[in-house]
């Protein structure tokens, strides 16, 4: 079963100035979303390969879209997420097919690298629903100043047969990071955690 | 005269390859250019506000110039557009009314001699709040297939003494258009109407 795009949505936002500071150099953010067609909507199946294929797929068109959205190339990129928010006759189950056996090393090869986990989220909901992506350092994800989130709809999107996918990818952690931690400045970025 | 201060910016686009019908041989593409600006006189009525026009003319033709970028680059592409503003709840309509000057000023400055009526709207909101930008061709307000409409909004804008300002481009018609009228193709594009 092919994979079947009916929309790609690309966001991207760009924080200037927070509280009245100026963040130098401001932070942009991207997320690239693809609307498809989700082929076991309605009905238990019990083999969901097509899913995880599709998974690997939009993985690299996804993550390409991201940085070509942000204007770096994919080195560049600083932290990462995912997200999958399933139409109303979908199961969670999709959702998990899609982003977790296979996107991870599609995203990474466009990254270049990524040591640490992906962090995800997902939901099920209607179109407009609002699905908020977790962010974290793609190489160490203790970092504090980059653990974020960015929220993301498609006033038309889910619909009950759909699937929402999300990659995000940035420029930078919070605006004005002063809670202390792992900084990425100290991060080694070989175990994925520091 | 004060100041723009921009807090952020955020850039949508779709591209639509269908809705269900015969994909598009060239998917449609729709963005939104956005900035989150401090609202000069949120909290207090001010008689004098229109010189704020002139102000906001060279963030308008920067995010003129942004969107058309997203879009692909050619301002040859553009044959939908509108506006709208979204205004933080310290502030009142008639300061989302200063953004229709600028707003259409900046879009013919990036698309040359665009002959139709910007349509917009605007409305007071708080943060997350949803707006459906209106979009008409270009040049002929009455194409049927161009009648669109866009919708944007930015989760944690605006703040009460923040407007969100709007600018929408949409590369074609309806992904799907099949309702009669007048075509892109017939019309005379002198007095912005046919």
């Amino acid at each position: 079963m092919s994979l079947e795009i009916r929309k790609i949505v690309t966001v991207v936002d760009e924080t200037l100035t927070e509280m009245g500071r100026e963040v130098s150099p401001a932070v942009r953010r991207a997320a690239a979303l693809a609307v498809i067609a989700n082929p076991f909507a309605g009905r238990y199946v019990e083999d969901l390969a097509s899913l995880i294929d599709a998974g690997e797929e939009l993985g690299k068109l996804l993550s390409e879209r991201a940085v070509a959205a942000l204007g770096v190339t994919g080195p560049d990129a600083q932290s990462y997420g995912k997200a999958a928010l399933v139409g109303e006759n979908g199961e969670m189950e999709h959702a998990a097919a899609l982003l977790h056996p296979k996107m991870g090393a599609s995203v990474r090869k466009t990254l270049g690298k990524g040591a640490a986990l992906i962090p995800s989220s997902n939901k099920r909901g209607g179109p407009g629903a609002e699905l908020d992506i977790p962010l974290g350092h793609k190489d160490a994800a203790y970092v504090r100043s980059h653990f974020d989130g960015m929220q993301v709809s498609i006033n038309d999107a889910p619909r009950a047969n759909e699937i929402v996918v999300a990659v995000a990818v940035t420029t930078g952690g919070r605006p004005l990071p002063r809670i202390g931690g792992l900084e990425a400045k100290d991060a080694k970025g070989e175990d994925g955690l520091r | 005269m004060p100041d723009v201060e921009v807090r952020k910016r955020v850039t949508i686009v779709e591209e639509i390859v269908h809705e269900g019908g015969p994909p598009a041989a060239k998917p449609l593409r729709r963005g939104a250019a956005l900035a989150v600006i401090r609202n000069p006189y949120a909290g207090r009525y001010v008689e004098e506000i229109a010189p704020f026009m002139k102000d906001l003319e060279p963030l308008g033709v920067a995010m003129a110039r942004d969107l058309v970028a997203a879009l692909g680059g050619d301002p040859k592409m553009i044959e939908g557009y509108g506006k709208g503003a979204i205004v933080g709840s310290a502030g009142e309509l008639e300061h989302g009314a200063l953004w229709h000057v600028p707003g259409g000023y900046a879009m013919r400055a990036i698309l040359g001699d665009a002959k139709a009526i910007v349509p917009s709207t605007k409305k007071v909101g708080a943060p997350g709040a949803r707006l459906d930008v209106p979009v008409t061709h270009i040049n002929a307000s009455y194409v049927r297939s161009h009648f669109d409409a866009f919708e944007v909004g930015v989760a944690d804008a605006p703040r009460a003494d923040e407007i969100l300002l709007a600018l929408v481009m949409t590369t074609g018609p309806r992904v799907h258009a099949r309702v009669g009228g007048l075509k892109a193709f017939e019309i005379k594009g002198q007095d912005g109407l046919r």
